[in-house]
């Protein structure tokens, strides 16, 4: 189960220059959040802080009762090993090959046999598709399969807590896609505690149970993805959709001057752009945190941008007159507070764990195979009986997620999905694992 | 970016700091055996043949410039003296002081810069292992062993080139110069000759170190902490060398003095 972390008026500077100042978010236990920022307002500095790699000029971090702001170097280097990071490039060792790379954390930190060992890291680099490259220097290959090893040796401790500095930077938009469906389902085999370090607008809208915004020096929200998919706030509204009219200019910022022509321009914001939906789990089973598609909107009243959730079947505010699209509020609820990790599926998990393993990544392309795909059923379009009655008999804690438990969601996917899912299912990219049942 | 007045007295104490932190963790274990002989290897390997070139002509040039005032005054005999003298003493460790901090030193600071710069260093520490105690400690060991036999390598080259040069091209007498060997060298001068030798290799490691896991701002960065990693060991290997010298001539009875 993943560790929380308490961050509190963080504030870090170098020199004079301030990098951003009183930060204070709190990253739920087991859930994946992204924090986003145009280039330069210091992400990678956040992430390498929590690490403890840079020292913050104020403020705590809190992991696992301990600030390690504060905390002795040893202790420091205790406290690390419940982290895995994924640098921006790999950050692998240069001068050995992707096997010792990888086996570099057990061979350092366990008393692990050669066997073992050889075991652990065979199976992470299946994970990660690097089956058969054992022998390659990090130097002979490409930047997509060098992330991919990096990932392999954060994984091979079983971190409690994985930061990922840009994992899309510099890869193709299906690697990208396929990464994305690796941290999804590493999340839910792993349940630990993610960050993802990105500005890629896809990945922040798709993947992440929280999302981030790191703006002007400061934290400009930080919040679950539906409020901030769904926040009329300028900086957030522009930078989660890509929009050139908004406060956010080429250098940093605008100036008055360019906001007035800008307005004078008729310039607006346009329509809020529908939510999509999450990026389920390679066997559609949802991950041990993630709350249903709605909730939080639902919870608190919020209605969404129109078309949000396409081809779900989700009870969501209606608009109405005097009610206005989206979340005006510009600071965030905080109802992240006081997680207790989310265990509400835990039970009924724990008898999927042992088939449950990680699709490996693989470079060659496979022919395409149309499949039935496996699918919960509240994600299937005009299914609405089964789909509304579950989420209706299905409560919600006070962080928005599923308490019910004694359905099961998931029947199996060959007695429930009947044929018919087939044709009217829109793809999903859990096919391959259907395919191989 | 304003230069501040402290900023040189800063890195100095830095400096300082950084070589307390890898003298704690020369005794921490586990030691990483494989990687000191790996250095210790690799650290050879660039410098035993430029420092054996470099040696044979710094004997010939002694014996070059004192061989003919010796037979001038007659004193033909002491030439082999006077080339075991200047060598053992004085050239042999800046011969190796020079090659260690020039060829040993930038390659040590080019490894660990271009590790910081490809965040190596950070992940490293991200897996809970010190950079110090793993990639320093057995660098700076390694450069120390290496330079105490470069001293004496630099010693035997030395020498036997001066005897080349007297005894074959200036028509010297091998008897003398190998019997005039102790009429001016004492034993502690080779003594001393190899504790400066590894007392060089350790600074020339430190400050390698020190400025390559320092290094920053990308490949450019890498290329001016080298710069300045051999610019300042060269500068303290020589101040270094002064030091040792004159407490060593204050401190060790001198022969015919």
């Amino acid at each position: 189960m993943g560790v929380e972390i308490q961050v509190e008026h963080l504030t870090k500077r170098f020199g004079r220059q301030t990098i951003w100042e009183d930060v204070s978010l709190t990253l739920p236990a087991g859930e994946i959040s992204v924090m986003l920022g145009p280039s330069g307002t210091g992400k990678s500095v956040f992430l390498k802080t929590l690490i403890g790699l840079l020292k913050p000029e104020t403020g705590s971090i809190t992991i696992g009762g301990r600030d390690i702001t504060k905390v002795k170097e040893r202790e420091l280097y205790e406290i690390r090993k419940l982290f895995g990071v994924l640098f921006q490039d790999g950050a692998l060792f240069g001068s050995q090959n992707l096997y010792d790379n990888i086996a570099f954390p057990l061979r350092e930190h366990t008393k692990k046999s050669e066997g073992e060992i050889k075991r652990i890291v065979l199976e992470k680099m299946e994970m990660t598709g690097l089956a058969g490259a054992e022998k390659k220097l990090p130097g002979e290959i490409s930047g997509g399969m060098r992330k991919r090893a990096g990932l392999a040796r954060a994984l091979v401790l079983d971190p409690e807590i994985l930061l990922f500095d840009e994992p899309d930077s510099g890869l193709d938009p299906v690697r990208t896609a396929y990464l994305n469906q690796l941290i999804v389902d590493l999340n839910a085999e792993i349940k630990a505690t993610f960050l993802i370090v990105t500005h890629d607008i896809a990945t922040a809208r798709t993947v992440p149970d929280n999302i981030g915004l790191l703006y002007r020096r400061h934290l400009a929200m930080f919040g679950p993805r539906e409020m901030l998919l769904s926040s009329n706030e300028p900086v957030v509204r522009q930078f989660l959709n890509g929009q050139r009219q908004g406060p956010i200019g080429m250098a940093e910022e605008k100036d008055a001057g360019e906001l007035a022509a800008e307005a004078a321009g008729g310039g607006t914001l346009g329509t809020l752009p529908p939510i999509p939906q999450q990026l389920p789990t390679s066997d559609g089973s949802p991950r041990a945190t993630q709350r249903p598609p709605g909730s939080w909107l639902r919870e608190h009243g919020v209605v969404p941008p129109p078309g949000s959730f396409p081809g779900l079947e989700v009870d969501l505010p209606q608009a109405q007159d005097g009610v206005p699209t989206g979340w005006t509020g510009d600071s965030p609820p905080r109802p992240m507070a006081a997680s207790s990790g989310g265990g509400a599926f835990a039970g009924r998990n724990g008898q999927r764990d042992e088939d449950r393993r990680i699709e490996p990544l693989r470079d060659e392309v496979r022919p395409v195979r149309p499949r039935v795909p496996a699918k919960p059923p509240w994600r299937q379009a005009g299914d609405d009986s089964l789909a509304t009655a579950l989420l209706e008999r299905r409560g919600t804690d006070d962080r928005g997620r599923w308490t019910d438990t004694d359905t099961d969601p998931h029947p199996d996917p060959d007695t429930a999905d009947g044929s018919d899912a087939a044709e009217t299912a829109p793809p999903v990219r859990g096919r391959r694992r259907a395919a191989r049942r | 970016m304003p230069v501040s007045a402290t900023a040189p007295v800063r890195g100095a104490g830095e400096f300082f700091a950084f070589s307390l932190d890898i003298l704690r963790s020369l005794f921490k274990r586990p030691f990483q055996g494989a990687e000191f002989v790996q250095q210790a290897w690799f650290i050879a390997s660039v410098t035993i043949l430029p420092t054996a070139l470099v040696s044979i002509p710094f004997g010939a040039v002694l014996a070059l410039q004192i061989g003919n005032l010796t037979k001038q005054i007659g004193a033909q005999s002491f030439t082999g003296a006077v080339a075991v003298l200047g060598i053992v003493r004085e050239a042999s460790p800046i011969v190796t002081a020079l090659l260690i901090a020039g060829a040993g030193g930038s390659a040590i600071c080019a490894d660990l810069g271009s590790r910081k710069i490809r965040d190596e260093i950070d992940a490293m520490e991200v897996l809970g292992v010190s950079p110090l105690q793993r990639l320093v400690v057995p660098r700076v060991l390694a450069t120390m062993l290496v330079a105490f036999f470069l001293n004496g390598l630099v010693s035997v080259v030395g020498v036997c080139g001066g005897y080349f040069f007297n005894v074959i091209l200036q028509g010297g007498t091998p008897g003398a110069y190998l019997a005039s060997f102790t009429a001016l060298a004492q034993l502690p001068d080779l003594y001393v000759g190899q504790l400066k030798a590894v007392i060089f290799g350790m600074i020339a490691a430190l400050v390698a170190s020190y400025k390559g896991l320092n290094a920053g701002g990308g490949p450019k960065g890498v290329g001016d902490a080298v710069n300045q990693s051999v610019v300042i060991s060269f500068m303290l290997l020589f101040l270094t060398n002064f030091i040792i010298t004159a407490i060593y001539f204050q401190v060790v009875p001198q022969k015919g003095g």
